[in-house]
């Protein structure tokens, strides 16, 4: 090292010293989040019936490589279907403890039902509050467990850390 | 030269108990200071959630060492083990009380010093040497390999420097015909001949560097050498003794600060111009000692983003090969131009 590499050294360290942090200060700062981050699932409705996406095949259960879905399927009342095809998905739940979000499932998936969204907030306290409910995870349902919960309590909305770049998969997905 | 009248002793042990907190203060606010520096230099944030602007970061810090669990070795030498910290800041605070800051009789008609002593020069060196013993005996008394490895190369690493500390104040002690700090500062070295001034800028770089290792800040801070040391011979010690030993390194830092300013900066004194701006600007005690002690400690900080931390060999060899005889022949320079140019 000699002197002159050190001056050289200490002009560059000065120059860095005038410039903006780059640290997010994540909780009052939203995060950025890219268009194919793979948060916490969805599960879709057709958006001009209003109908499940999901038919209750169990393909994303038996692609998943960490076991992490259940699936029960039921007949449709024809009369009231509650999905687009002859089963529907009576119960679907993600243990989002065992979920490594891998995306396969949603690769699996053959009506494009379930998607990997944007929400990754989903720190809680009990495991079985880590088990998502179909109601947990349908459209429309906005929002971790614990952050549903907490809104709930204040009297306030639910509040999301991060903003995101639009992706088509999530149709009807509002954040 | 003007001579002061000697205040009262108990002013001068008030003054001596102000110095003390102030030092101290200071101390809990340049690690607030430092780590938001550090940041800014890595574009981070530093510490911003304790307080506005992360102001009671030293409060909070100061809390948690106090109340965590004092661990003392079952093996260590126990009374030596809890006098090496006691040591070491008791050092690092009576030092700096030679440093004056300001005319005489200009703090409420009192001397901004806590002692106007003739050796005041040599009573800083020889203090902050005395310092190296916190150290060394923190290593020994704690009964383990790493810290005893830390504190056998922190000794010896300050002792070496010390050699270049010595040589580069001997340039001064020629020019000026003393060693009190206050007449140092009245004689004001840069004022008495441009031939001297080449050997007093290589005594003043060789300082500078000398004092950056004495007071083991990067690139010199080898007791910081995790990979190897764990934490040198802070190893074994937690808690509030943990934090003497950070105090007494700061102060330390402050008295380097001080010491650097009040040789070759003219110390308390502002520099000549500002005479013109508001008459006697320049015999402002505090002002211009604080002015220059922040430049430094901002370079010390500066240094530390900067630059790598030597290896132990690289350290002795820049020490003893190359620091030892720049110093040297910065005395050399300036004691052949004293004895043959003026």
């Amino acid at each position: 090292m000699s002197v002159l590499d050190i001056a050289k050294g200490m002009g560059v360290t000065l120059s860095h010293l005038f410039k903006r942090p780059v640290t997010v200060q994540y909780p009052e700062q939203p995060v950025q989040i890219q268009a194919r981050f793979r948060g916490r699932h969805h599960l879709l409705r057709h958006p001009d019936t209003g109908l499940e996406k999901c038919i209750g095949c169990s393909l994303c259960a038996a692609v998943c490589p960490s076991y992490a879905i259940y699936v029960e399927a039921e007949e449709n009342d024809p009369q009231d279907p509650k999905s687009a095809g002859e089963r529907y998905a009576s119960i679907y739940e993600i243990n989002m403890v065992r979920c490594i979000f891998c995306g396969l499932c949603e690769e699996a998936c053959p009506t494009g039902a379930v998607v990997l969204g944007h929400e990754f907030e989903l720190a809680d306290f009990r495991y079985q509050d880590l088990v998502y409910g179909k109601e947990d995870l349908l459209v429309g349902t906005v929002g971790s467990k614990w952050q549903r919960r907490e809104a709930a309590a204040k009297g306030t909305d639910v509040r999301l850390g991060f903003e995101a770049g639009d992706r088509p998969e999530l149709e009807g997905v509002d954040y | 030269m003007t001579e002061a009248v000697r205040d009262p002793l108990f002013v001068t042990f008030l003054k001596a108990l102000v110095l003390c907190l102030l030092l101290l203060g200071a101390f809990a606010y340049m690690t607030v200071v430092e780590r938001k520096l550090l940041a800014r230099f890595q574009h981070r944030y530093g510490p911003n959630r304790v307080g506005p602007a992360g102001l009671l970061q030293p409060i909070a810090d100061a809390i948690k060492s106090i109340f965590k669990e004092d661990l003392v070795m079952t093996s260590a030498d126990r009374l030596v083990y809890i006098l090496a910290p006691a040591i070491s800041i008791t050092c690092a605070l009576s030092a700096f009380g030679a440093i004056p800051a300001g005319p005489p009789g200009s703090l409420f008609g009192f001397n901004p010093w806590i002692m106007d002593l003739d050796i005041g020069l040599l009573y800083i060196l020889a203090v902050t040497s005395l310092g190296v013993y916190g150290i060394f005996l923190g290593g020994w008394a704690s009964n383990s390999k790493y810290a005893l490895l830390g504190s056998l190369r922190s000794s010896a690493q300050i002792i070496s420097y010390e050699l270049g500390l010595g040589l580069s104040v001997l340039a001064v002690i020629m020019v000026t015909g003393t060693v009190n700090l206050r007449h140092i500062v009245d004689i004001g070295i840069w004022s008495i001949s441009p031939w001297l001034w080449p050997g007093l800028a290589l005594a003043m770089v060789t300082f500078l560097i000398s004092g950056t290792a004495e007071v083991n800040r990067t690139p010199f801070d080898l007791p910081e050498a995790e990979q190897e040391l764990v934490a040198g011979y802070l190893t074994e010690y937690s808690s509030i003794k943990w934090a003497l030993y950070q105090m007494a390194e700061y102060v330390n830092m402050f008295t380097a600060a001080a010491f650097i300013s009040t040789l070759f900066l003219g110390g308390w004194r502002g520099p000549g111009f500002v005479d013109n701006i508001i008459p006697g600007m320049s015999e402002w005690p505090f002002v211009w000692l604080l002015l220059k002690m922040g430049i430094f400690v901002f370079l010390f900080i500066w240094l530390k983003a900067t630059l790598p931390r030597l290896r132990y060999d690289q350290l002795m060899r820049f020490g003893w090969l190359y620091l030892f005889e720049i110093a040297l022949i910065g005395a050399l320079v300036t004691g052949t131009v004293i004895a043959f140019v003026l």
